[in-house]
């Protein structure tokens, strides 16, 4: 039983991570209906830019929301700048588009930083979290923040009228545009905030597994696991996703034998299909019902 | 933050419709491109003639990817675990069981086949960018599952297997790279032949009507379920047979040399050929193999971003691949006919 509870708080401290990275997917997913592959990159390059900062001798929450704010507008200008032309694209085209903004954000972070591993500070310390062993205040503290950041948006979404707009915008392009509402912004502001949460993910991430140009591969398979588990359109759900897919990987590696680390994707690949064969909509996510 | 209301799903199509006749070449163009691919090895030297093999097994792989999509309208971004599959079954029965490579071909075939008709099943409830997940998923867990320690007997593990390179029978005076790639000329044909014939075929038209409206495609009576997973199944079984001429042209199969970044150069094999377009799939498979060196000739650094801008072009310039450019040809030239 101790082992037991032990993996479960293990999990969650690993969930956290995926749930930063699930709530991004979501936030994007949610504006423009696709899935960025090039999330994670985004992620990374945002990171890099945070370290460099440092280096710079700025203070870590100094580089932190400059960061934020300076990748809140790099998602809108890629959006303007590089998506928006594709809007009426087959999904195909969009694809496609990731996977070349992948290539570029990728090589370009190799050259400016090159690929060798960085250590990144962590503003939490990395004390054992009150005694116990398996979870270390940066970990807690990476929980706080992601659950901060989904109580924050909840309040966006819900109460604010431009969170109000965005909702509408994406459940219901026609009638919004109808009533006033731009539609074309309200998607690079949700590329611009999928880009800001995607940042925040990468910079609690990284003291984690360190920081390199390819950090957030494996990373992202799970966020996407996360997504697909909580559903695409539920934030919420994402978050829950995110920690229910961590004590999953503990408990699978600690109970099924042969499932080492060698393991970790298959299991993830396992989780996302057969997710996506009993529940396509997720745990949290609404069904969508076609119209013939 | 969900609506209770139903939600109704305007879906842009995943895949732009193409007309069944606008898939192929005509005659004639198909027998210059045939007369050229015969005759090229004849003059280049052996290095080339081994790219030129590999671009023909590529241009395999693209064209059982664009009957899928182009075809069918479902998306794969994990057709290197099929092409794995293939590239392990030729290995293992060449090195393990001294089975005769040009016999490897239609197990290989059969068992991709079969696989994908497996996958094929999960992915029928899926579609769009779900669809694009759960294949991605599979071509990132595909490395590590040949590398599980109980399969190492045959697969070698992370070492992976050296195969041999068969010389040219009947005492032909060829040599190896050569008969290769008159070899994999011959099955590539045969396959585009078959591929061709299909999509003209009952099945062909059922694949297509499925991609441009499934619902009005059960109404007419069509199987869905059944052709989905049957496009599947084709798509996988040529991508297998086209691992297996891989594995023995380029003589190694290990893990590491199927990872996702196979399946996504497929991928954008088949947006640059344009989609549906079967012959486009020489073309994508050029770029995806050609355009990578040049790509590092401009800057060694920053390959990978000088091919996503490259990508990012041809999305822009000719969102229908190397077909619309093949359509802006052929109207040129029926411009200066009539004059």
């Amino acid at each position: 039983m101790e082992l037991f509870t032990n993996q479960i708080l293990a999990g969650i401290s690993t969930g956290a991570i995926y749930a930063c990275m699930a709530l991004a997917v979501v936030m994007i997913y949610q504006a423009i209906d696709h899935l960025n592959f090039a999330q994670g990159e985004m992620a990374m390059f945002s990171t890099f830019i945070s370290w460099q900062l440092m280096q710079w001798g700025l203070p870590y929450w100094a580089a932190f929301f400059i960061t934020i704010a300076l990748s809140f507008a790099a998602g809108i200008a890629i959006e303007r700048i590089l998506f928006k032309p594709l809007a009426k694209a087959p999904i195909l085209t969009n694809v496609a588009g990731f996977i070349a903004l992948f290539s570029i954000i990728n090589s370009s972070a190799g050259l400016i930083w090159d690929f060798t591993i960085k250590q990144y500070p962590t503003p939490f310390g990395s004390a054992p979290f009150l005694g116990s062993q398996l979870i270390s205040t940066h970990q807690a503290g990476m929980i706080g923040v992601t659950f901060l950041l989904l109580v924050a948006l909840y309040f966006f979404f819900q109460y604010t009228r431009v969170g109000l707009a965005m909702r509408a915008a994406a459940s219901l392009p026609e009638s919004a545009r109808l009533v006033g509402i731009n539609t074309s912004w309200m998607i690079a502001l949700g590329w611009g905030m999928a880009s800001a949460i995607g940042a925040i993910a990468g910079m609690l991430i990284a003291p984690v597994v360190f920081l390199e140009p390819n950090m957030m591969g494996g990373v992202l398979i799970y966020g996407f696991a996360a997504a697909v588990l909580g559903g695409l359109s539920s934030p919420f759900g994402a978050v829950i996703g995110g920690f229910l897919v961590g004590i999953f990987e503990n408990l699978a590696g600690t109970y099924i034998p042969g499932v080492g680390n060698e393991l970790k994707l298959p299991i993830a690949l396992a989780l996302i299909i057969s997710v996506l064969v009993v529940k396509p909509a997720g745990l949290f996510g609404r069904a969508i019902v076609k119209r013939v | 933050m969900s609506t209770a209301v139903d939600e109704v799903a305007t879906e842009t199509a995943a895949v732009e419709a193409v007309p069944k006749r606008a898939m192929t070449l005509g005659a004639g163009t198909s027998l210059i491109v045939l007369g050229l691919l015969i005759l090229a090895p004849l003059m280049v030297k052996s290095f080339i003639t081994f790219q030129m093999t590999q671009l023909l097994v590529y241009a395999l792989a693209v064209l059982a990817l664009n009957i899928l999509t182009g075809g069918s309208g479902q998306f794969s971004l994990g057709q290197s675990a099929f092409y794995a599959v293939g590239a392990y079954t030729s290995g293992i029965l060449m090195e393990q069981y001294n089975v005769n490579y040009a016999l490897t071909l239609p197990v290989s075939g059969i068992l991709c086949f079969g696989v994908g008709f497996l996958f094929g099943q999960p992915a029928l409830r899926l579609s769009g960018v779900y669809l694009a997940l759960a294949t991605f998923a599979l071509a990132t867990a595909m490395p590590q599952l040949l590398k599980l320690n109980f399969l190492e007997p045959w697969t070698g593990g992370v070492q992976g297997l050296v195969v041999t390179k068969p010389d040219a029978p009947f005492g032909l005076p060829m040599s190896q790279d050569m008969w290769l790639y008159y070899f994999t000329l011959v099955i590539s044909i045969a396959i585009y032949i078959g591929a061709v014939n299909l999509l003209r075929s009952r099945s062909g038209r059922a694949f297509m009507a499925i991609r441009d409206n499934e619902i009005a495609a059960s109404a007419m009576g069509i199987d869905v379920a059944l052709y989905k997973t049957l496009a599947f199944g084709v798509s996988a079984g040529i991508t297998g047979i086209a691992g297996s001429l891989g594995a023995i042209v380029v003589q190694f199969v290990a893990p590491d040399s199927f990872t996702i970044t196979l399946a996504i150069q497929l991928f954008l094999g088949m947006v640059v050929g344009g989609v549906g377009w079967l012959p486009g799939s020489i073309v994508g498979a050029a770029f995806i193999i050609f355009v990578p060196n040049i790509a590092e000739g401009v800057s060694k650094g920053l390959s990978g971003a000088v091919f996503g801008v490259l990508l990012f072009l041809v999305i822009y310039v000719v969102p229908h691949g190397a077909r619309q450019i093949a359509i802006l040809g052929q109207q040129t030239v029926a411009k200066f006919r009539k004059r």
